[in-house]
């Protein structure tokens, strides 16, 4: 029963890592940018929220919807500024400018909030605390459900969005190739914006999860990031549900390896990731003939 | 009365230059070939007009507008609409997703007219376009820039691997366009072809224009000389 459990939870622990990973691979799937400050814009959310909550008073849910279009602002504003100029010169400016950026914006948090670690977890009310106990040794949390859940509708409503909508036409038109875009009257610029606006809408969403379902601070991000990427990886560049499943996966990992030693718990995290990336890449080889 | 000018119009990649210094007029409703051997500049040009290529020097002037340095997708609004090269379709979108994905000025085209216009491709409307046959991704790429109802249409190498069955179909459905009155620049490798269609023959070499006439004006060997540049005109 307690493999079950872990599986149950490690589902709920990965469908909020799926959330972290999704604007991240909606970044990487239309720009090829891998957003290195993606976990950082995800903090930064957090933040957006907790300063609403404790001047308002709010619940984070409502607080979060609040910072919304505040976050849709900064994506567009992110990829017109810094993004957009980056991608002229190749591939390895967007890596050194994302990674700039998660500089800057975990630099700036700490000057305004100080290294102090948060949560928002005590105001998101019951939520956080109730759960079902489905036998003795399996017990469901409603955050889970309710993160679960959310990461579902999240994904959903993205494939329909990308297959239904002309704006979704558009932006799978402009990411198998932007030139071609260009030539049919595709503002590629504009696109590119609001996909950015996209992937920090939803980071911010992941932001908000981390914040409720544990503890966060100014340097907070780099780790949510790793998992990200890692998820990324693990479900296919670029591939939307792989996303989703490779952050199931990538959670599943890491309650299973927990349950075998609560050391273990990253590590086999990591471990699935580098698996992934052996059998995947081809790397099977290279290391046998490396080995040679 | 005069659509398109261009006025000494230099293209680079680099320090490679692939236009030099070419002016051209194109009147409202003419058809234009473009002819030259490879490595001429016919798709470069071709491509500074869409906007896809932002020329070095000189001026490009649609309908009265200098339009040199406006972005491609604003070109497409304006009417100027280019089959490019290679198709360039967008494989993982539908046959319908292609066209509809197209910026829409209102005119004569709309799918339905373009699924009219290329009958074969009526059964396909839900395919995707990776899986199309060569002929159906230039009939789509062809209808996909119908779209936007150009007023200026520029179709480069629209026959380039294609059966000569499925060319005859091409050409039949671009005599469908050309009643209606648009305005063409077409590149075409097949001189016949492109004698045949047009009404003024420009010939390119090493990027610039060495003849240029009437179809009709043109014979075969003055225009094989000038494609390989047997006898530059002085």
């Amino acid at each position: 029963m307690t493999i079950v459990n872990a599986v149950l939870q490690g589902i709920f622990l990965g469908a909020f890592y799926a959330v972290l990973a999704c604007g991240l691979s909606v970044m990487f799937g239309v720009m090829r940018i891998i957003n290195l400050a993606h976990g950082d814009i995800a903090v930064l959310g957090a933040y957006a929220v907790f300063v609403i909550v404790q001047s308002t008073g709010m619940s984070p849910f409502v607080a979060f919807v609040v910072a919304l279009p505040l976050m849709i602002v900064l994506g567009y504003v992110l990829q017109l500024t810094i993004l957009e100029r980056s991608l002229k010169s190749g591939i390895l400016i967007p890596l050194l400018a994302t990674f700039g950026l998660s500089i800057v914006i975990q630099n700036l948090l700490l000057l305004r909030f100080s290294p102090d670690v948060r949560s928002l977890g005590g105001d998101a009310g019951a939520v956080t605390t109730s759960s079902w106990q489905v036998t003795s040794g399996l017990s469901v949390s409603a955050l889970g459900i309710v993160i679960l859940l959310v990461a579902l509708v999240v994904f959903g409503a993205l494939q329909v969005f990308l297959s239904r909508t002309r704006t979704g036409w558009m932006m799978r038109a402009t990411a198998e190739d932007a030139d071609a875009a260009e030539l049919v009257g595709i503002d590629s610029r504009g696109v590119y914006a609001r996909a950015t606006a996209l992937a920090v809408a939803i980071a911010a969403l992941g932001g908000l999860f981390l914040a409720i379902r544990s503890v966060f601070d100014p340097l907070s991000g780099p780790t949510q990031l790793i998992f990200a990427f890692e998820a990324v990886v693990i479900g296919g560049m670029g591939s939307l549900w792989g996303t989703l499943v490779g952050g199931l996966a990538l959670g599943v990992a890491q309650t299973v390896g927990a349950q075998i030693n609560p050391e273990y718990s990253a590590l086999a995290g990591h471990l699935l990731f580098l698996a992934v990336l052996i059998v995947r890449y081809g790397g099977v080889r290279v290391a046998l003939r490396t080995a040679r | 009365m005069t659509l398109l000018q261009v006025e000494g119009l230099d293209c680079r990649y680099g320090l490679l230059q692939a236009v030099r210094g070419v002016s051209i007029e194109v009147a409202n409703g003419e058809t234009v070939a473009l002819i030259g051997a490879n490595g001429a500049g016919k798709s470069t040009l071709l491509r500074a007009l869409a906007g896809a290529h932002r020329p070095h020097a000189g001026r490009v002037l649609f309908d009265g507008r200098d339009i040199t340095s406006m972005p491609a997708h604003r070109r497409v609004s304006l009417g100027i609409a280019l089959v490019p090269e290679g198709r360039r379709l967008f494989p993982s979108l539908t046959v319908e997703e292609n066209l509809r994905v197209s910026a829409s000025r209102k005119g004569r085209w709309s799918v339905q007219s373009v699924l009219d216009l290329f009958p074969m491709l009526q059964p396909r409307r839900h395919m995707v376009a990776a899986n199309l046959s060569g002929g159906e991704q230039q009939a789509v790429a062809i209808g996909r820039a119908l779209m936007s109802n150009p007023r200026l249409l520029l179709l480069d190498e629209v026959s380039l691997g294609l059966a000569p069955v499925v060319v005859d179909a091409v050409y039949r459905s671009l005599a469908d366009i050309l009643r209606e009155g648009t305005t063409v620049i077409l590149v075409e490798q097949d001189l016949g072809r492109a004698l045949k269609v047009a009404g003024r023959v420009i010939c390119m070499l090493e990027g610039r224009i060495v003849l240029e006439g009437a179809a009709a004006s043109l014979d075969r060997d003055r225009v094989v000389g000038a494609y390989f540049g047997l006898k530059r005109p002085a």
